[in-house]
């Protein structure tokens, strides 16, 4: 089941993904703290500490993630802006890498689809540059070297 | 720094910033197309496709030939390289994340699957001193460490 991520605009990505599971049990995972702290780990040798989750609207978001090996660590904040049980989350996030990542809205929607769930994600930032700086902050390697790059630095 | 080459990121972001030419890019992945045939599912002039195919090309998505007095249009070769390559470690890492989900999910569901067990008899073993087993939940937070194996 292929994961698609698309750049629908300058300022938009559009991920979608196919769960074999509904809707309701793939909602679960992503508002749960003890699920999601099984699963949003991003690559190997990272854990996730720190998964705070407040499911309503005006809920706040709090996850901080460490790398095992290292010491290493960065965080997430955000807000939550709408739930509806089971179908939809909109909320608003950044990083803190420690440096501070402009605010991406999150749009996710889980639709039954067959037996299972489409799960389709919608990010939006204010300029295509803040989307460029997001999708490199995405990536693995480019997350473990600026880690590198920290622990070289004097201590703050 | 020389001339940029003619398949740059940002012209490949601008033209893919429509639906309509997100649409004719998919559907000439499925093979060569004429303007006629690409305006087919649309509810647009063919000015206006025109338009959107002259973008297009200028961006280096597609290539025309021609064919007497048709043009057919095809995807350029290489054309979505630049993009697949600036999202491929973002998809990756995401991949990673939702094959754990995926797992979970099975986990979840064989949970709710499974009918209700009937409850274990209070005999207890001469070893467990008096105390009925009892299955213990795996702490919150606690992570499971994915396979070190190489997908």
């Amino acid at each position: 089941m292929p994961l698609t991520v698309e750049r629908t605009s300058p300022t938009t990505l559009t991920v979608s993904r196919f769960f074999q599971a509904p809707p309701a049990q793939v909602f679960a995972a992503h508002v749960e703290p003890a699920l999601m702290q099984r699963w949003l780990l991003g690559p190997d040798g990272w854990s996730m500490p720190v998964c705070e989750y407040d499911a309503r609207a005006g809920g706040k978001i709090r996850f901080v993630w460490k790398n095992d090996e290292n010491g290493a660590s960065f965080s997430l904040t955000g807000e939550i802006k709408l739930i509806e049980r089971g179908a939809r989350i909109v909320h608003v996030e950044r990083m803190h890498l420690p440096e501070t990542t402009p605010d991406n809205t999150v749009d996710t929607r889980f639709v039954p689809e067959g037996t299972g769930t489409r799960m389709t994600m919608t990010m939006t930032v204010d300029d295509p540059t803040s989307m460029d700086a997001m999708v490199a902050t995405g990536m693995t390697e480019g997350m473990e070297k600026s880690y590198a790059r920290l622990e070289t630095q004097a201590p703050r | 720094m020389g001339r940029a080459p003619p398949i740059d990121l940002e012209s490949t972001l601008q033209a893919l910033a429509d639906p309509t030419r997100r649409a004719i890019l998919t559907r000439l992945a499925d093979g060569e197309a004429t303007v006629t045939e690409l305006c087919a599912p649309f509810d647009l002039t063919q000015p206006a496709i025109s338009h959107h195919l002259k973008v297009l090309e200028q961006a280096g998505l597609i290539a025309r030939r021609v064919d007497g007095a048709r043009r057919p249009c095809r995807l350029a070769e290489g054309a979505l390289r630049p993009l697949d390559d600036y999202l491929r470690p973002l998809r990756e890492a995401m991949e990673r994340n939702y094959t754990r989900l995926d797992a979970l999910l099975v986990e979840m569901g064989d949970v709710e699957a499974a009918p209700p067990r009937a409850a274990p008899p209070r005999k207890t073993h001469p070893k467990q001193r008096g105390r009925p087993r009892v299955r213990r939940r795996r702490p919150a937070g606690r992570v499971e460490n994915p396979p070190r194996k190489e997908l």
